[in-house]
């Protein structure tokens, strides 16, 4: 019997930040890119420090945008890992902690972050 | 229109037992309008060399045996015409990724043994026996396997897949495809059994959603969507395997 793979994890975590990235991702771009700067339906400070300060104070944002972050992370990690390999680059064991030990990192300050800007809000 | 014009087809020679390397052979092919590219390496066969090897049986795209790549691309050659290709050249050679027998064969031992590990046949429960009944199934049941029950094992799919050609012990499109004809059938019990070939990192995870082998497959079997329908499979067994009783992880 074949020993099983533990790429359901891995892929979980891909597939989990390819949909938050294609749900959040053109919301973000309307609202950054084009709403705000041309003033529809936001006021001029609508991005402005203390706003956006006062909003990721609140834990829900905070951890939430934290575990978006990770989500997209672990995303880039699995795409760079297969994309080497069709490349020609093999995922050694070690490449394969390289990239998601990189998503392990990002996704570690993403929380340090958010949990110093909601205990200090 | 029967007009008869000339093209010319170069094929890819090879003899293990006497040649060091595969090389290439060019044949002027008089052909008519309605003429496949079968049909072009048996004008060749039959009048211009008779040592060209080549397979075929059915001539009309349901044996599966006579698929080649044409320019660089996987296709079953009797369903493949001349008169797409004229006035250009077109360059036959044996299915990618797999070793040359002779010529235009291929060797399909290693696929045949992927195809007997999937258990492609029904297994039905032993406590589920209609006795001399017929076994009924409702349209929509049908419909959940029939897609997948098309294959013609032409191996198309595997020449076109990027992911068999880096790594052959990649399970690959058709077996897999082949895998989940039999689980998606209300008649077959045999889940359990197949479980292991589709969790191993050569099953369902040795894909990339490329897509190709869905792309190329001439009975639009789409085995890239068998594939990736199992990697929801084999997730849920992988994590939901921990509410199971113990022993029949
Ligand atoms: S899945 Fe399609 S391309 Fe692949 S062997 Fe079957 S019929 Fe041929
Ligand atoms: S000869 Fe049978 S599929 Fe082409």
């Amino acid at each position: 019997m074949k020993p099983r793979s533990h790429e359901p994890i891995f892929w979980s975590l891909f597939g989990g930040g390819g949909m938050l990235a294609a749900l959040v991702g053109p919301i973000l771009v309307l609202i950054v890119g084009l709403l705000v700067p041309m003033g529809m339906g936001f006021g001029p400070d609508a991005m402005g420090y203390e706003q956006m300060r006062a909003l990721l104070g609140h834990p829900l944002v905070g951890f939430g945008l934290a575990i978006l972050i990770a989500l997209f992370f672990f995303h880039a990690a699995h795409r760079i890992l297969h994309t080497l390999h069709d490349l020609g680059v093999h995922a050694t064991p070690r490449l394969k902690q390289i990239c998601y030990g990189s998503a392990v990192g990002g996704s570690a300050l993403a929380v340090l972050v958010a949990l110093v800007l909601v205990v200090r809000a | 229109m029967t007009q008869t014009r000339t093209i010319i087809i170069e094929c890819l020679r090879f003899h293990p037992e006497t040649d060091e390397a595969p090389y290439y052979q060019s044949y002027e092919v008089p052909f008519t309008a309605e003429m496949s590219v079968l049909e072009g390496l048996q004008y060749i066969k039959d009048h211009l060399d008779g040592t060209l090897t080549f397979r075929w049986s059915c001539r009309m795209a349901i044996c599966g045996s006579c698929g080649c790549m044409v320019n660089n691309e996987p296709v079953l050659s009797c369903q493949t015409f001349l008169r797409d290709y004229h006035p250009s050249r077109i360059r036959v050679e044996p299915l990618a990724h797999f070793p040359i027998l002779r010529d235009l064969t291929i060797d399909q031992t290693d696929f045949l043994a992927k195809l007997e590990s999937v258990h492609p046949y029904l297994i039905p429960s032993a406590d589920d026996d209609p006795g001399d009944q017929p076994r009924n199934q409702t349209p929509d049941q049908i419909q959940d396997y029939l897609g997948y029950a098309q294959c013609i094992n032409c191996l198309l799919c595997y020449a076109a897949c990027p992911q068999y050609g880096l790594n052959e012990a990649f399970t690959g499109p058709a077996a897999l495809a082949l895998l989940h004809r039999y689980n998606a059938d209300s008649r077959d019990a045999g889940k359990a059994q197949r479980m292991d070939v589709i969790n191993a990192e050569e099953g369902v995870w040795g894909c990339t959603l490329v897509g190709e082998c869905s792309e190329v497959c001439p009975k639009h079997v789409d085995p890239a969507r068998a594939i990736n329908q199992n990697k929801i499979v084999s997730t849920q067994d992988y994590f939901l395997r921990f509410l199971k009783p113990r022993g029949r992880r």
